[in-house]
């Protein structure tokens, strides 16, 4: 048997930080890291949620004060980020269960899923941008 | 110690540290379902509703079943993010004295947002 041809990839073996921008991510790989970045994201903004659900609910006159900081410019950036997180992880999540009954483990589907996951986050996250920035 | 791999195996598996994950990995599914049901609720409650003011809002708040299903749902989380800043901390920080110190800062960190969550849901 003939030898493989010798492809010009390059070859990463325990990469370093910086050979981080380089390595080409499979897109099942790029879903497996927006969880765990969407995951940390809302660890971080833990108190926030809080503190809001707090202001929301504990009389009128927090009620008002909630939505004046909730209708600044910044808040509501926070608030994309965060409903962003929200909307990654739950369809990644979806898709991590769905993998554990052995669904879709192989390649191609696994791939599918990964565009299947953004398919429905993405636009849900531009909706909830629209809706956030009085688009509607 | 098992150095032999063919020791390792069955109920001959060694089994340290983190119980292997097993415990901490089936939490991590069973919490996330806890929150997704939770999640369709409060779609449910939101396409629903008709009062979107403080009235409404408290007032959904204020029946017992939501309270309990609004914290269980909080302790669901929390429980959710002990397994997944665990496996953040054991991938990322290698050197053990700030391993551990990051995972009991973010165990007692979750213990004092349950109890905020706490009083905020029973204050009212």
């Amino acid at each position: 048997m003939s030898e493989a041809p010798k492809k010009s990839k390059k070859e990463f073996r325990n990469i370093h930080v910086t050979q981080l921008a380089l390595y080409r991510l499979p897109l099942a790989g790029v879903i497996s890291i927006l969880h765990r970045i969407s995951g940390a994201l809302m660890f971080l903004l833990l108190p926030v949620v809080l503190y809001l659900l707090d202001q929301s609910l504990l009389s009128e006159g927090t009620f008002e004060y909630f939505k004046g900081i909730t209708s600044n410019w910044f808040v509501k950036l926070v608030l994309l980020a965060l409903s962003w997180a929200y909307l990654q992880h739950f369809c990644g999540g979806i898709r991590h269960l769905v993998m554990d009954t052995h669904v879709g483990l192989d390649k191609v589907s696994a791939r599918q899923s990964s565009v299947a996951v953004l398919a429905v986050s993405l636009p849900l996250t531009a909706l909830v941008a629209l809706k956030l920035f009085g688009a509607f | 110690m098992a150095n032999n791999i063919s020791d390792n195996i069955g109920p001959k598996r060694l089994v340290v540290g983190a119980h292997y994950g097993l415990r901490d990995w089936m939490a991590q599914r069973f919490t996330a379902i806890i929150m997704a049901v939770y999640t369709v609720i409060l779609l449910v409650c939101f396409l629903t509703a008709h009062d979107f003011s403080y009235g409404g809002w408290a007032g959904m708040f204020a029946a017992q079943w939501f309270k309990l299903a609004t914290f269980v749902t909080f302790l669901a989380l929390f429980y959710h993010v002990w397994v997944g800043m665990r496996d953040i901390w054991m991938d990322y920080i290698k050197p053990v004295g700030i391993r551990i110190s990051l995972q009991v800062a973010t165990i007692v960190w979750l213990i004092a947002c349950a109890g905020y969550a706490a009083q905020i849901i029973w204050r009212a």
